[in-house]
């Protein structure tokens, strides 16, 4: 799961009024190389939760010097828009799972697949 | 890439080992699955450096084509463990970095929340044949709400009547860019003939 995904996920869980954002508790995290595109990394940054994405990282230990602002003009901001590459595209949670910030429930996430089903009675 | 090279790439990709009749689990073939993503990204532009969705990905024959031209970023969700275990393999063998998988039930998801999330949505939802009626219809409700600009869809074209009302009611535009004959081998024992021939709608829906 990488953090892009995690910035979009949701906790469904019956009663819940505010699932997001589910909180990492990884055992195993990866950094795979993925090829940079500026255009794409520029375009999701206005749709990302940021605080979320700061959170995320800094469970993982993968923030390194993530600001903890957006930059201004950051499309023209190379530097900046690798480190952002990195955290959202790069870094992948293998083993672990995602909890409920209000339920407590936990979303086991195994060889890289979160696994968000939820039983009959949690509908 | 060529859709010739785009095909012959997603003839590699694995499928089912054992499908599953009520998820009504059937492959979309690799002539079908290069067809769709060619004229997505040559026509309309709507994959390469997008971030799209591949609802009911299952072993990922769409999200891998995608993948291969240049998405963003292409999530498959599939509620299937056996599915996803496949598409991992063929993502891991294909060497792909930029699709990621989720595990979820698409019609309990409330898909409020993933609103306008992805750019692009592409799907060969289940047909809603077998035993989950209108399961077509729920993917695309689903698909729709997702996608910011537009979703991608093969429908069977005998039920092309009942899908424009639908996206009638709901406000959206409705396209149909090709109809394909989709080569279904027998898969399932119920099947007594060695193939069935669909035929099948490529469908664009433009959210309001």
């Amino acid at each position: 799961m990488k953090l892009l995904t995690h910035n979009m996920l949701t906790s469904h869980v019956k009663g819940v009024t505010n699932g997001y954002p589910l909180l990492i508790k990884a055992t195993e995290v990866k950094v795979n190389e993925v090829d940079f595109n500026a255009q794409f990394v520029s375009r999701m940054i206005p749709k990302l939760e940021w605080s979320a994405l700061l959170q995320a990282a800094d469970e993982l230990g993968q923030r390194q010097d993530l600001p903890s602002e957006l930059v201004a003009d950051f499309e023209n901001n190379e530097e900046f828009l690798k480190k952002v590459h990195r955290v959202l595209l790069e870094v992948e949670v293998m083993e672990g799972c995602l909890q409920c910030p209000e339920s407590g429930r936990q979303f086991p996430i195994s060889k890289g697949i979160p696994n968000m089903l939820l039983n009959e009675e949690e509908l | 890439m060529k859709l010739k090279e785009l095909e012959s790439c997603l003839q590699q990709v694995d499928t089912f080992e054992e499908p599953k009749i009520l998820l009504e689990q059937y492959p979309t073939s690799a002539h079908i699955a290069a067809c769709m993503l060619y004229t997505i990204h040559n026509t309309f532009d709507d994959i390469e450096a997008k971030l799209v969705a591949d609802l009911g990905c299952g072993c990922g024959v769409l999200s891998i084509g995608a993948a291969m031209l240049e998405a963003g970023l292409c999530v498959g969700f599939d509620i299937d463990n056996d599915a996803l275990d496949v598409f991992r393999r063929n993502a891991d063998e294909f060497e792909l970095s930029n699709v990621d998988l989720v595990q979820c039930d698409l019609c309990c998801l409330k898909t409020e929340d993933y609103r306008h999330s992805f750019d692009t949505v592409i799907m060969n939802p289940p047909f809603g044949t077998k035993h989950n009626q209108g399961m077509d219809m729920k993917f695309l409700r689903a698909a729709i709400t997702m996608a910011k600009k537009a979703v991608y869809s093969l429908h069977k074209t005998s039920t092309r009547e009942h899908i424009q009302k639908k996206a009638n009611d709901w406000g959206v535009k409705m396209e149909v860019i090709a109809e394909l004959r989709y080569d279904l081998p027998a898969s399932y024992k119920f099947h007594k003939k060695k193939s069935v021939s669909l035929n099948i709608l490529h469908t664009l829906f433009q959210p309001g």
